[in-house]
């Protein structure tokens, strides 16, 4: 299919999400839907970011707050579990780490240009839940 | 009937397909997208929407682009609802007729439409279709404002707030008039089911959605949206505004059954001061002067009297 000029439509025109049939699409995962390219899912929003969420999984419990609080369907959620982030989607507005509920963190913010191998290796250690506290007991 | 999807708890919920996509054009952080991900996920049933001109519709179907994985209307600023009422209304006729390619796929018709297209430009439309008792649910995005076009009050603005067109400064405090009570309205039209919900209590707002797909007739659901352009506070923070919303009884999360029996569905263990949440906001931030304090008292007043009828109705079930 070749795009149109905004003035090549008729008035009423439809777009097609999907090319060919889509049985059930509620039980079928993006991975498995024949998108075609009116879908939004094909286009990307990364070049909104100033930063983005990096995920830890050591730290994961799999809440699912991330999944169910994140406005662009960027958390990817199969089989229960947190596996990902959808970076082509991803406006980074920073929901997912606000909600998140761990000690430290599993998702923090990062500079847009920052590479996941060294986020991961200075990601913050587990902090005291009474540090204030600390000094009483020396 | 189709059967009605079950999800007991947020990792039942986390298995849902999304059926709204990615890279909508809509602001990071804008709870819009949240509510329609818990509205959609809340069943597995075919669907049939139409929504209001709105930020929702502006910035999920940009030419050449849909955000959409379900059949999707938009026609107007007002009729949503009516466009949604029509569909309805065909299914039934072709129901009728046994002219259904697939007659055992029951679908669910929504309409969404803003603050704006809901309180004010849409109303009359809306009161039509729950007037002729459609089958269909409503769902209003109430972020108070027409985000949309820039920030203009609408009657669904709170008094203080400041919007473009009730801008605060020397001589005035903002918003005049205080918010229009839709979730009364509604109910007066002795519709089956009306509530009010929140993204942030996502399992109140999927169990009202599902009690609303179960009822037979027009349900009507007001979603509170914290809108982090028009309310002026930082992306991240939608979720924690929306906690001060529903923990300060600003926006109250009950249900009417019936037109008449009302319940409410949450309790906060803490009430927060209404002045938390006024002062979490950009739009209120001209409030806290030393001029303006008694306002803040008298929302304060205003929250409580609300809660303490919503209590009272509920108690005596009428």
């Amino acid at each position: 299919m070749e795009k149109k000029g905004w003035d090549g439509f008729e008035i009423g025109a439809m777009l097609r999400t999907f090319d060919g049939a889509v049985s059930d699409i509620a039980t079928t995962l993006p991975e498995n839907r024949p998108y075609s390219q009116s879908s939004s899912f094909t286009a990307s929003v990364a070049d909104w970011r100033i930063e983005k969420p990096l995920f830890n999984k050591d730290y994961c419990i799999d809440c699912q707050f991330c999944w169910v609080y994140c406005p662009d369907m960027s958390i990817i959620s199969r089989d229960k579990k947190m596996i990902g982030i959808d970076f082509d989607h991803c406006k980074g507005c920073g929901i997912c780490v606000q909600v998140c509920p761990t000690n430290p963190k599993s998702l923090l913010m990062f500079p847009e240009q920052k590479d996941e191998e060294s986020a991961l290796a200075e990601w913050p250690k587990k902090e005291k839940k009474d540090q204030a506290e600390e000094p009483k007991e020396d | 009937m189709s059967e009605m999807k079950k999800i007991k708890n947020l990792k039942d919920f986390s298995t849902s397909a999304d059926r709204f996509e990615g890279a909508n054009l809509l602001c990071p952080g804008c709870a819009h997208s949240i509510i329609v991900r818990e509205v959609l996920n809340a069943t597995n049933d075919d669907l049939i929407l139409a929504a209001s001109t709105g930020c929702l519709e502006v910035c999920t179907a940009v030419y050449p682009y849909t955000s959409w994985d379900a059949s999707w209307i938009h026609i107007g600023f007002e009729n949503g609802s009516s466009a949604v009422a029509g569909a309805e209304a065909m299914y039934k006729a072709l129901k009728t007729k046994g002219r259904l390619k697939q007659p055992d796929r029951v679908p669910k018709f929504v309409a969404f439409g803003g603050d704006g297209a809901t309180y004010d430009i849409g109303f009359q439309w809306i009161s039509g279709c729950f007037e002729r008792g459609h089958n269909m649910m409503y769902v209003c995005l109430d972020n108070e404002v027409y985000a949309n076009t820039g920030g203009q009050r609408s009657s669904s603005t709170p008094i203080g707030a400041s919007a473009t067109t009730t801008p605060a400064g020397r001589v005035s405090y903002g918003e005049k008039r205080n918010k229009k009570d839709m979730m009364a309205i509604m109910a007066a039209h002795g519709a089956p089911y009306v509530a009010q919900v929140a993204p942030n209590k996502w399992k109140d707002m999927v169990a009202k959605i599902q009690k609303g797909f179960a009822a037979e007739g027009p349900v009507y659901i007001n979603a509170m949206s914290a809108c982090t352009t028009e309310w002026k506070f930082a992306p991240e923070d939608t979720i924690s505004i929306s906690d001060l919303a529903t923990d300060s009884l600003v926006f109250p999360l009950y249900e009417i059954i019936d037109g008449t029996k009302l319940n409410i569905t949450y309790r906060p263990k803490n009430i927060v001061p209404v002045r938390d949440y006024l002062g979490a906001q950009g739009r209120f931030k001209h409030l806290f002067t030393k001029q303006y304090d008694y306002l803040i008292d008298e929302w304060q007043t205003r929250v409580d009297a609300k809660w303490d009828y919503l209590q009272r109705r509920e108690e005596a079930s009428v």
